[in-house]
């Protein structure tokens, strides 16, 4: 597959640890949303509203201008049945689309075996942040993970040159040979092989970018300032992951203070990274998914709110086609699911299956198992 | 015992049992303890004495911030140095134990030396009761205060401890096909932990974190009558936990988790219930001694390393080192940092480099364990960090493991010093194509002598180059 500045790029954000979606995307006309937020309602003349009843948290403030565009479109009451309220399961339940039986293949690994089944490219995928995310995980599917884009490198301790070069050299011919001694060590093998390809081509990638925009740093702002890098050095590749520090948004405690210090982050960062992109003329072939394994329960508990299921997601890019997707979730005491939680409307998969139908030009049937009645926000 | 001559095989299986009951050691501690006798080992791991297995004066006169913990990276520094230190070595190995299920993390706790102190309790109780574990961590500061059942009171259930300590601490949601537990118990379990709260206590010192130590609130606790694993009472915490320990899902779970963390890789607890374990008969067998003994991890321990299933050559390099084992392994094979000097800190933050950030686990679910710790990234920090410490030849254990390579003989063969150096790094095989081309490298440099001063330098210049190679080899990611 030969890739080209032109090729679509899907990035994908995850929220870890269940963004309350009530309290994103607000219904502020429904009086029911006074009544479940005795403690976290947020004020109505601080809400930033969409239309007459719904609006935006006040920290997502410096996403309404891409909403004004038509360049964000909302997923409300997002999410799968019987859905789990365990953090670790409904994350996997979204990074490998298997909501029954347990999975380990990521929906973004096999994206990436279809985008370049013959590993042409071992920056088809790029993860940034420290380990590699269940959403790009596959048996022989290489996906560099970066955690500092600066310093990437194998041996970059050795000080001479030339002793440097003659160790990668042997290196090389060490990881070389796929000798079957085990999944395990085959694995490590193509592991790192691919590192040191990967590294040599990264290398390249911060001399060509000259960043202009702030971004907050400490969660997700330096990892989206690399995927603009790296996606401006035009090194082909097509899936870029990030997530934000895993179950950040768990907000069971103090949520006031806590999520809107959060979405103040995603919102800023997501903002700049818009802008850095159009700054460098490569915004019109990315598209964003920011997503969270589940909402959170209607009633706030005092101080939070406790894990929840229907949610709310977000798609971002110029050629989004801005508005509200699926249906906002009833908040009538009889018809929240059992437990008090928002009842979904609309799978993850469908959302999956248009990024990867209408944006991506793939078949999506192998990707997320099955058929999915695609949105048109794409 | 001392003069006995012990055999390669006595060795390997020593290093193997220091490399598991602990974080490795140098070649001169294996051959002493190999020496000593494997039942003999066993039983001094499994018996410590009461003083803490480091000098604690020195270490705090060394270190004093380690004293109040200001900083996550602080605490992080000091259990580095207990691992590479601590003559316990199997008690410091069984606070890593638990950390990585037992987990509260600072990101969310922001207190450093409550997490921190946590730690500290796995080190003291990590061999003793299962059940005294689990009453204890209900009372725990930190656990208390990232599972946020401080927040939990019988008017507002906060589920989030209630439900984690069945489906991540206990039981884990289901084995044999069947689940262990329902929505109901977990409601039940919550409500049972209500009132578990929190007091803060006075300062260590007039400025920084205040330490917080466990209050039980009773106008918050839910005293009316629950329904738990099929048994109706007025249940407290304290009966929670007592009718938790005699499931059967608790014995498969410390079994199962002891089998992962010491013998061979198994997957993350959310797969139990659908994925039998590897080894049944020794998940048995530790589920046996877990109820003979009343729940005593000690008592699993000693089953566990007198078996064949730990002892047998099968499972020998077979699990993917921690990224703890990696960092904490070189630095004892190298005799680095085995006393206070400056620079510990940069490599108390090699673990977080490699995937694993110690008192901060990613999620209450701790670490994915086994070839997850394997991607690109930690890949690449995993070998320029043991290649750059077992390169450097004027560390002790080098220098020692030097030595012993020159006194196998006045001129050595490239073949004789691959195989010398990967004895004294494991003794470690490798697979024949990795070892021709080491030994191809190293005779690519000519002869090895250690004569003259020219000679001896060029020689250990180049046994520090090839334990630098080794460390860069897929099987050193094995321990």
């Amino acid at each position: 597959m030969v890739s080209t500045s032109k090729d679509p790029v899907l990035a994908v954000v995850s929220l870890s640890g269940g963004n309350d979606g009530m309290n994103t995307v607000i219904p502020y006309s429904n009086p029911r949303y006074r009544d479940y937020r005795p403690t976290l309602g947020i004020p109505e003349e601080m809400i930033i509203p969409l239309n007459d009843t719904l609006g935006l948290h006040p920290s997502m403030a410096p996403l309404k201008k891409y909403w004004d565009e038509g360049k964000l479109a909302i997923i409300q009451g997002i999410g799968y049945p019987n859905g789990s309220l365990s953090h670790f399961r409904s994350m996997d339940i979204w990074a490998t689309c298997e909501p029954v039986e347990l999975g380990v293949e990521g929906w973004l690994g096999r994206v990436v075996k279809q985008l370049d089944p013959n590993k042409e490219n071992v920056l088809t995928g790029v993860n940034f942040g420290r380990g590699l995310p269940r959403a790009l995980a596959m048996e022989g599917v290489p996906v560099a993970s970066v955690g500092d884009l600066n310093s990437y490198g194998l041996l970059t301790e050795m000080e001479r040159e030339e002793q440097r070069n003659e160790a990668l050299d042997l290196f090389g011919r060490m990881y070389g040979p796929a000798i079957g001694r085990g999944a395990v060590e085959d694995f490590i093998r193509s592991t790192g092989v691919e590192a040191m390809m990967g590294a040599d081509i990264l290398a390249t990638a911060p001399g060509q970018y000259r960043g202009e925009e702030e971004y907050l740093l400490g969660n997700i702002g330096g990892y989206m300032r690399d995927m603009v890098q790296v996606h401006n050095a035009n090194l082909g590749t097509r899936v870029f992951f990030t997530t934000a520090p895993y179950n950040i948004f768990d907000t069971h405690a103090n949520q006031a203070v806590g999520q809107s210090n959060l979405l103040n982050d995603v919102a800023r960062n997501v903002d700049s990274f818009m802008a850095d992109l159009r700054h460098h003329d490569i915004s019109d072939n990315v598209v964003t998914l920011l997503y969270s394994e589940f909402g959170r329960r209607a009633m706030d508990n005092g101080s939070g709110t406790d894990h929840g299921t229907g949610g709310v997601a977000f798609v971002i890019g110029e050629q989004v086609k801005g508005g509200l997707y699926g249906e906002y979730p009833s908040l009538e005491p009889g018809e929240l699911e059992d437990g008090g939680n928002l009842l979904h409307n609309n799978d993850f998969r469908s959302t999956y299956a248009t990024l990867l139908e209408n944006w991506m030009g793939m078949d999506s049937k192998e990707i997320v198992g099955g058929t999915w009645e695609k949105h048109n926000f794409i | 015992m001392s003069d006995q001559a012990v055999s390669q095989q006595d060795i390997a299986l020593m290093a193997h049992l220091l490399r598991r009951a602990g974080f490795g050691a140098s070649r001169d501690e294996i051959e002493a303890r190999a020496r000593q006798g494997y039942d003999n080992v066993v039983a001094e791991l499994l018996n410590p004495s009461d003083d803490p297995g480091i000098d604690e004066d020195l270490m705090y006169r060394a270190y004093p911030s380690y004293f109040d913990k200001a900083a996550i990276e602080t605490g992080q520094t000091e259990i580095v140095y207990r691992m590479i230190n601590n003559k316990h070595q199997l008690k410091e190995k069984m606070a890593l134990f638990w950390h990585t299920i037992l987990c509260a993390g600072d990101n969310k706790v922001d207190n450093a030396r409550t997490t921190s102190m946590q730690y500290d309790t796995f080190r003291e109780k990590g061999m003793g009761n299962f059940k005294d574990l689990l009453l204890w961590l209900s009372t725990d500061p930190a656990m208390l205060y990232y599972l946020d059942n401080i927040e939990s009171h019988k008017t507002a259930v906060n589920e989030n401890y209630g439900r984690e300590l069945l489906e991540l601490f206990s039981l884990g949601v289901g084995m044999d096909q069947e689940f262990n537990y329902t929505e109901d118990d977990v409601k039940a379990c919550a409500r049972a932990f209500t009132g578990w709260n929190l007091a803060p206590t006075i300062p260590v010192f007039p400025y920084g974190r205040t330490p917080f130590e466990f209050r039980f609130d009773p106008p918050a606790h839910d005293y009316g009558e629950k329904t738990f694993l099929g048994e109706t009472g007025n249940w407290n915490g304290d009966d929670v936990v007592d009718i938790i320990c005699k499931q059967p899902a608790a014995a498969r779970f410390v079994a199962r988790k002891l089998y992962d963390f010491f013998v061979a890789d198994e997957p993350p607890v959310p797969a139990w219930r659908l994925s039998e374990p590897r080894d049944i008969d020794a998940i048995k067998q530790l589920e046996q001694a877990y109820f003979d003994s009343g729940y005593e991890i000690k008592a699993m321990l000693e089953v566990l390393f007198n078996s064949d299933f730990f002892k047998g050559e099968a499972v020998r390099y077979q699990k993917v080192k921690s990224p703890a084992d990696v960092v904490i392994g070189t630095m004892r094979m190298a005799q680095d940092h085995v006393e206070p000097k400056p620079g510990l800190f940069f490599v108390a933050m090699e673990p977080k480099y490699m995937g694993m950030d110690l008192l901060n686990p990613p999620t209450v679910e701790g670490w994915h364990m086994g070839r997850e710790w394997i991607n690109s990234g930690s890949l690449i920090d995993r070998i320029n960090f043991a290649s750059k410490v077992l390169g450097d030849t004027s560390l002790p254990g080098i220098q020692s493991m030097v030595g012993r390579l020159m006194a196998q003989g006045e001129n050595l063969s490239a073949e004789q010093l691959v195989d010398g150096c990967l004895d004294l790094v494991g003794p470690l095989t490798i697979s024949d194509e990795t070892h021709q081309e080491l030994v191809g490298h190293v005779a690519r440099g000519g002869e090895l002598r250690h004569g003259s001063d020219d000679e001896k330098a060029d020689f250990t210049r180049r046994v520090g180059e090839t334990f630098q190679m080794i460390a860069t080899t897929s099987e050193f990611q094995f321990g």
